[in-house]
């Protein structure tokens, strides 16, 4: 049974400048099962963060959040009061973010913020939640805890407050733990580290787990599922491996083949050739174009390309997805 | 310990400049102490002569300057030229009651300032916020003497509900104590025999005065901690807050409002020196016996050794609650603790 079900989902923002709403998030489809962990790509203001903070019910006020469905663990999110929501977030559904310099407040300590959070949602002594929080830094990998424990987070390393963040998140059994970017301000050695963390907990809580990543490799290395994004749609997902592999929508291709180090239809780049690159940006979230939301940056555009748009194909047995009329047939990629 | 130290050396070179520049200010105004000692009828050039050099006052500046240091350093910041009294003395006598006036404004303000910076952040961009910060613009562009003349006109005269001026009904002796009349008219001496009505009475006589001082304050404090709080409220750590499940309430007052107190605080030590000034205009206006009164009264008759020594022991003070200020802030901010 699937912990997470979402179905076309849809954020608007309200604008301040002109009357129509900034459409950032559309038709979103997926559902995560327990235990699972999901990677999520896709470059700066594809929607990515949005979604997340959507599904942890603290966007901003000037956000309109709709959806068919959107369960979690059976319960419908988009029908929750402040206070019900109060009582998942933390608790059923926890969240670390990308730079826990700034994520962690400068001036309560490493304990203050550790024990509210359990002693809000589990309800322990003080003292009980002081220790449960020494046996939550020891599990992630922080030496002497106890001291740690008194330490403000200006007095830790990036990699610590990170831990720190991730035994916070833990610290209340979620089923569901969302890292939007968890290693995008760490040392690439960290990274790793982080990463190796987070899939531990992942599995011996039986947590599932949304992926937020720039890195290709990373989620490729980490995760089951993967869904790529680009312009708040998710314009491919299915199997990693599968999907790295034989990328079937233009964007995830190119994505795949401007890693350094790619061999594209077996072939390696030649040495000292400049890495290849998607040409263009982004569209703003006001200028997006019709038709496919790719098209003027894909290389293979055709005119059916710019007229609506794209609905999901879906491709059993694997079950893959992808938001494309001409989509790539080959295209090996390693 | 170190850190307060070397505060606390910064305060002489401060000191010192403050003196020589009021020094030489006050004897730029045109005036002469001697004759307004001597009064309209005048007298011989003699006697002139005599009482200026009794008074020191014929020396040149340079050297009434040294003689002025040298007498500080002994621990004599001067003596009335009018009333013969010690400078420090006449301060102690009246210092309470701008004491009592400026807390009474200033922390007013504070009480009534924060929440509604808080409100006006928390509700942003909503009918209250608008409302808050459009009075509160208009509170800060007061003149204070103006504003308390308005006061005056609509509470005092019109409805007749507060006295006019002074600290107390003429009727009360209330024995000093502390020489804050809120709180020596609620001694048990004084309850037992009187009652609560001096009590009554003094803050009657304090609210009118004390609002005229603290609007401007109140403006500022409501609206720093409005854009204080704004910006913390963005912060990634109140989204984690938020993403912990933490209550409203909780994210506000226990993750945000700490943060956002630190350049309150910084504004409150500013306002402290503002208010001392807004002291000198609210208290002529309400004839309120403290500095304020006594500097201008002093100005008027030329009366040079309370001018330099009220402006000195005033500068001193304001300096120490800067000082004050940075002990607050290492107590608040553990980044500098360490």
């Amino acid at each position: 049974m699937s912990l997470l079900i979402v179905e076309n989902l849809n954020i608007h923002f309200k604008s301040d400048r002109s009357k129509d709403h900034i459409h950032a998030v559309r038709d979103l489809s997926f559902s995560l099962k327990q235990g699972e962990m999901l990677g999520v790509v896709g470059e700066s203001g594809s929607g990515k963060s949005i979604t997340n903070l959507a599904l942890m019910g603290i966007l901003a006020d000037s956000a309109i959040v709709k959806a068919d469905v959107a369960k979690f663990n059976g319960v419908d999110l988009l029908s929750l009061k402040e206070k019900a929501w109060q009582k998942i977030r933390g608790q059923e559904i926890s969240m670390i973010f990308q730079d826990p310099m700034t994520a962690l407040n400068p001036f309560l300590s490493v304990q203050f913020q550790m024990i509210e959070t359990i002693q809000t949602h589990l309800g322990l002594s003080k003292k009980d939640a002081i220790d449960k929080a020494v046996e939550l830094l020891n599990l992630v990998g922080i030496p002497s805890p106890k001291d740690r424990l008194k330490a403000y987070p200006f007095e830790l390393s990036g990699g610590m407050a990170q831990r720190v963040m991730i035994a916070m998140a833990i610290s209340t059994n979620p089923k569901l733990l969302i890292a939007d970017e968890p290693t995008t301000a760490l040392d690439v050695t960290i990274q790793k580290q982080i990463l190796n963390l987070i899939k531990m907990l992942q599995e011996k809580n039986n947590m599932s787990v949304i992926l937020v990543t720039h890195d290709l490799g990373v989620v490729s290395e980490y995760s089951e599922r993967l869904q790529v994004m680009y312009a708040g749609e998710i314009i491919e997902s299915g199997k990693t491996t599968d999907l790295i592999t034989h990328p079937r929508h233009p964007y995830t291709h190119a994505l795949l083949a401007s890693r350094p180090g790619a061999l594209v239809d077996n072939l390696k780049r030649m040495p000292k050739t400049p890495l290849p690159s998607i040409s263009g940006i982004v569209p703003a979230f006001h200028q997006r174009p019709i038709g496919c939301q790719f098209n003027p940056r894909c290389e293979f555009v055709m005119t059916e390309c710019q007229r609506s748009p794209i609905a999901i194909e879906v491709m059993e047995p694997k079950h893959r997805e992808f938001r494309c009329i001409h989509p790539i047939q080959s295209g090996v990629i390693q | 310990m170190k850190y307060i130290s070397k505060k606390l050396l910064d305060l002489i070179p401060t000191l010192l400049g403050i003196t020589l520049v009021c020094f030489f200010m006050i004897r730029l105004i045109p005036g002469d102490p001697v004759l307004n000692l001597i009064g309209e009828r005048g007298a011989d050039p003699a006697k002139y002569l005599e009482m200026k050099k009794s008074l020191g006052l014929d020396l040149s500046i340079t050297q009434q300057f040294v003689v002025y240091i040298q007498s500080i350093f002994r621990g004599d910041i001067g003596t009335s030229i009018i009333s013969n009294n010690s400078v420090w003395s006449e301060f102690i006598e009246r210092f309470p009651a701008t004491l009592e006036l400026g807390m009474v404004g200033l922390v007013g303000a504070t009480i009534l300032g924060i929440p509604m910076g808080i409100f006006a952040a928390i509700k942003r961009n909503s009918f209250f916020d608008y409302f808050l910060m459009s009075v509160s613009l208009i509170g800060y562009s007061m003149p204070i003497f103006w504003w308390g003349l308005i006061l005056i006109l609509l509470f005092s005269v019109k409805m007749g509900i507060t006295p006019v001026s002074g600290r107390i009904n003429f009727i009360y002796d209330i024995p000093t104590y502390t020489g804050l009349y809120l709180i020596d008219t609620l001694r048990p001496a004084v309850v037992s025999v009187e009652g609560f009505k001096p009590f009554w009475s003094a803050l009657q006589h304090l609210i009118l005065p004390a609002t005229a001082l603290g609007t401007i304050p109140l403006a500022v404090i409501a609206r720093m901690t409005r854009s204080s709080m704004l910006e913390v409220l963005n912060e990634d750590y109140i989204r984690t807050a938020k993403a912990k499940g933490m209550s409203r309430k909780r994210i506000i007052y226990i993750h945000a409002l700490r943060n956002a107190l630190v350049p309150i605080i910084t504004t409150l030590a500013l306002l402290f020196g503002s208010i001392i000034t807004g002291a000198i205009l609210t208290e002529t206006i309400f004839s309120w016996p403290g500095i304020g009164k006594w500097l201008v009264q002093s100005i008027t008759a030329r009366d040079y050794p309370v001018i330099q020594g009220g402006v000195l022991i005033i500068s001193f003070i304001i300096v120490l609650t800067n000082i004050l200020v940075d002990v607050i802030y290492f107590l608040l901010n553990p980044k500098m603790r360490s």
